[in-house]
């Protein structure tokens, strides 16, 4: 019986040891931009949307897996992995767009955080400035196992939407029944919300930093199995808050009327009348996402590049040791935060940019993720089985064509503008 | 730039000519014989029709940056995998060496060669391995432009090299590192700090090779560098007996702290490799929760009877050589081994030899018993400023000792 105990134990002690990178990245995949996306399908659809978090979820759980067991069996992050197998150019290719993609995703962060604080009428000139300022210090000041835990808390704190999403009394029966019951309809609108949805999900960020924090964290193979599950419930947890998400929207918004939204703001707005609670709610949780993931994007994008392009790395190191590591953090974020601050940008444009760059990008981060997983010279008895293969090559391909047409239809949307 | 000097990038995709001057194809790698020799180039794939060729390097009469390669014999042989060889473009460019000096993992981005006529024919030697902003612009560009351009182009950007001698190559298979002479015996004249900076950098695998080649002493002042938890990583991916080596070679309190963080069956396995008495030293100490002074404490000190003079503790010292670097007081204990006192080691060198050490005592007796919590052996060190602090045990044994650097390493671990 001691036994038995104590190897309960150890199982339950090896999953607080891993407990960190799967969840962190799984939950920074609910950013503004993400949080924006539900509450507009919630406003407008009402719980139709409901039945896709099912395989959102599963398309999540298959990129996550393959990041950390890469991470875990090699040591190595992802863009190490690349530049050692691709060579220089196409790491460097795939950096420049990289850093690209994740300004536009720091600047819709921080136009995140600009909302949500207005919403509690404090100026996006006094917010905007010292979030930034909180990030840089909060990284470069902090050591990695603090800053981890930090990040674990703000995790939490997304329990928020489920509050919020319980306050608004939305109707639990349908929402249970629209979870499980897929609808499809011919509707434009209908289908473009639908690619919207699996678009925000699934980004190349997530690739570098989830196999960057796994090898960080110094989770082997071993321990590996521990990991994946806490991959899995991570990505479980990110689809649940999307559900309330879409609930207290629809609950609060479509019920009532539905309607266009055109920021996450304009959701918590429309919270406000199911009480002061779920309104400060939605909102705080939009701000905690902004500022989370504001923390997390600049940091990993210094981080890829500069592991792939070999540039000395690492918040342990000094200034002067890794200059261009710090040069391009600090960078992406002032640079993030100033754009905000600038009267008359076009920061919806720069949202939906951001997403038609993740969707462009998302490709040349996936192939090169499977072809590295199945060199049995990296990975040995840990490639992919064979259907698992099959399902990860169906699952990208149906990915990738998602967000192709999402971005396409971004496009075609600015320029009609 | 000297127009000796030829860059790797440079030699990609060179044209060799034959003896009439006609072009067999162009260079699609180079390879180093390091058996044979550890810095010059000993053959070059050339790529022409269906397959390579191998030019050796004494088939070589001219190497011109403009002109490219002209063989001065052309007897040659289709390229075969080899064992044997160390090729520059699959198995260097981009992958991580360790410089040795600059004491840190860096990542190839391009060789900087020089060419030599040695007996009619004309060799490349590996002068230096590139690194940073200048090797990469010259990577990128390479191909896109003439090559006088880009050496041009590159000119304002510092340069930032490592000498070919202090670079060491990083293999994980074992047969292929005994094939390529590839030894960390310079490794070893790290600072252990270093050293574990550097591990702690590459990927498992390569750890695992160090780790496995290195002298145990080195290894073992290294592991204790080096976080709990790859620290446990590492003993398990070696061999119990290597690992055993290791382990008897740390201090007893890191040993068992190291061990504490493997599996049972692991720890049990390694314990079993282990000699006698570091053994039942280090079983002992793992006997103790973590987090209580006996869990922090070692067994490394040195006790003397109460009536002992100061000549004795120099005996005692004498006989002691390798616990001196740490060294800073020594105890008195009764004929039941129970504490008495304890004497800073700077007091012995102003004391009259024949004098009693029970004299130069420190007063008040400060000691910690083995269950004593981490915070209070903490603020104790705080409170009365001392270096190292005897711990005892129930009936006042003196059992082992907590030293500062202990202390330290809790704090930041906090």
């Amino acid at each position: 019986m001691g036994r038995l105990f104590s190897r309960y134990r150890n199982h339950f002690l090896i999953f607080f040891a891993v407990i960190g990178p799967g969840f962190i990245t799984a939950m920074v995949d609910n950013d503004s931009g993400g949080i924006y996306t539900y509450s507009a399908a919630g406003a407008r659809w009402g719980y139709l949307p409901l039945w896709t978090l099912i395989p959102i979820t599963l398309l999540l759980i298959i990129t996550q897996e393959m990041c950390s067991r890469m991470g875990a069996v090699t040591g190595k992050g992802l863009s190490d992995l690349i530049r050692e197998e691709f060579g220089l150019r196409i790491t460097f290719i795939m950096m420049t767009l990289l850093v690209l993609t994740n300004f536009t995703n720091v600047v819709a962060e921080f136009a995140g955080i600009a909302s949500s604080t207005e919403l509690f009428h404090i100026s996006r000139y006094v917010s905007v400035p010292l979030s930034a300022l909180a990030v840089w210090f909060l990284v470069v000041k902090g050591n990695y196992r603090s800053v981890e835990k930090i990040f674990l808390f703000a995790c939490v704190l997304y329990g928020s939407y489920i509050i919020s999403g319980i306050l608004v009394k939305p109707d639990w029966k349908e929402a249970a029944i629209y979870s499980v019951k897929p609808v499809l309809m011919l509707d434009r609108d209908y289908i473009y919300m639908l690619i919207g949805m699996v678009g925000t999900t699934i980004a190349p960020w997530m690739q570098f930093y989830l196999q960057s924090a796994v090898v960080e964290k110094g989770i082997t193979v071993k321990e590996y199995a521990a990991s994946r599950v806490e991959v899995v419930v991570g990505c479980i947890m990110t689809d649940v808050i999307a559900f309330f998400i879409i609930v207290a929207c629809a609950g609060a918004i479509y019920s009532v009327a539905p309607k266009d939204i055109q920021d996450a703001g304009e959701a918590a707005l429309g919270l406000k009348p199911f009480g002061q609670y779920a309104f400060l709610l939605f909102s705080a949780g939009l701000f905690n996402a902004s500022i989370f993931s504001a923390s997390i994007l600049p940091l990993s994008t210094a981080y890829s590049v500069c592991e792939g392009l070999g540039f000395e790395t690492g918040v342990d190191k000094r200034l002067r040791e890794a200059p261009i590591f710090y040069l391009l953090y600090t960078l992406l974020i002032v640079a993030g935060a100033g754009v905000v601050l600038l009267p008359h940008f076009p920061l919806v444009k720069m949202i939906l940019l951001s997403q038609v760059l993740n969707g462009v990008l998302l490709p040349f981060v996936l192939i090169p993720m499977i072809l590295l997983i199945n060199r049995k010279d990296l990975m040995g008895e840990w490639v992919n089985p064979r259907w698992f293969n099959l399902v990860t090559w169906v699952s990208i391909a149906f990915i990738i064509g998602i967000t192709l047409a999402l971005g396409a239809d971004t496009i075609r949307g600015m320029l009609h503008q | 730039m000297a127009d000796n000097l030829l860059f790797f990038t440079e030699l990609m995709g060179m044209p060799v000519l034959d003896l009439k001057g006609s072009r067999i194809g162009r260079v699609k790698d180079a390879a180093l014989v390091p058996r044979e020799h550890a810095s010059r180039i000993d053959r070059y794939l050339v790529g022409g029709g269906d397959a390579w060729l191998t030019v050796r390097h004494d088939q070589i009469a001219e190497i011109g940056r403009e002109t490219g390669i002209r063989l001065g014999d052309e007897q040659l042989v289709p390229y075969h995998e080899d064992d044997c060889i160390l090729r520059i473009a699959r198995d260097l460019l981009d992958q991580q060496i360790i410089d040795v000096t600059g004491r840190k993992v860096v990542r190839v981005n391009d060789l900087t060669m020089e060419i030599r006529q040695e007996g009619g024919h004309a060799t490349l030697h590996v002068v230096e391995v590139d690194v940073g902003l200048r090797s990469v612009v010259r990577r990128l560009l390479q191909g896109g432009m003439p090559g006088r351009w880009i050496r041009r182009l590159q000119e304002p950007i510092p340069p930032n090299s490592i000498r070919w001698e202090l670079c060491n190559v990083v293999e994980s298979d074992p047969l292929r590192r005994l094939r390529l002479a590839i030894s960390y015996d310079r490794l070893e004249e790290l600072h252990p700090a270093d050293l574990a900076d550097i591990v702690e950098e590459l990927s498992p695998a390569e750890r695992e090779a160090i780790f496995e080649t290195i002298d145990s002493e080195v290894a073992a002042d290294a592991l204790s560098e080096i976080e709990p938890k790859m620290q446990a990583a590492i003993l398990e991916s070696l061999e119990p007996e290597k690992a055993a080596d290791i382990v008897e070679e740390m201090a007893p309190d890191e040993a068992a702290d190291a061990l504490s963080e493997l599996q049972d069956e692991t720890s049990e396995e390694i314990l079993g490799e282990m000699e006698a008495e570091p053994k039942t030293e280090v079983q002992e100490l793992l006997e103790f929760d973590e987090d209580t002074a006996g869990g922090m404490m070692n067994t490394e000190y040195v006790a003397l009877p109460e009536a002992a003079t100061v000549a004795d503790a120099l005996v005692a010292l004498r006989a002691s050589e390798d616990l001196l670097e740490q060294l800073n007081t020594i105890f008195l204990v009764d004929d039941r081994e129970k504490l008495v006192a304890a004497i800073p080691l700077a007091r012995l060198f102003v004391a009259p030899v024949d004098s009693l050490l029970k004299e130069l005592a420190s007063d008040p007796l400060i000691q910690a018993p083995v269950g004593e919590s981490q915070d209070r052996v903490t603020e104790q060190f705080d409170k009365y400023n001392i270096l190292t602090l005897p711990v005892v045990d129930e009936d006042g044994k003196l059992t082992g000792v907590i030293t500062a650097d202990d202390i330290i390493s809790v704090l930041r671990q906090k």
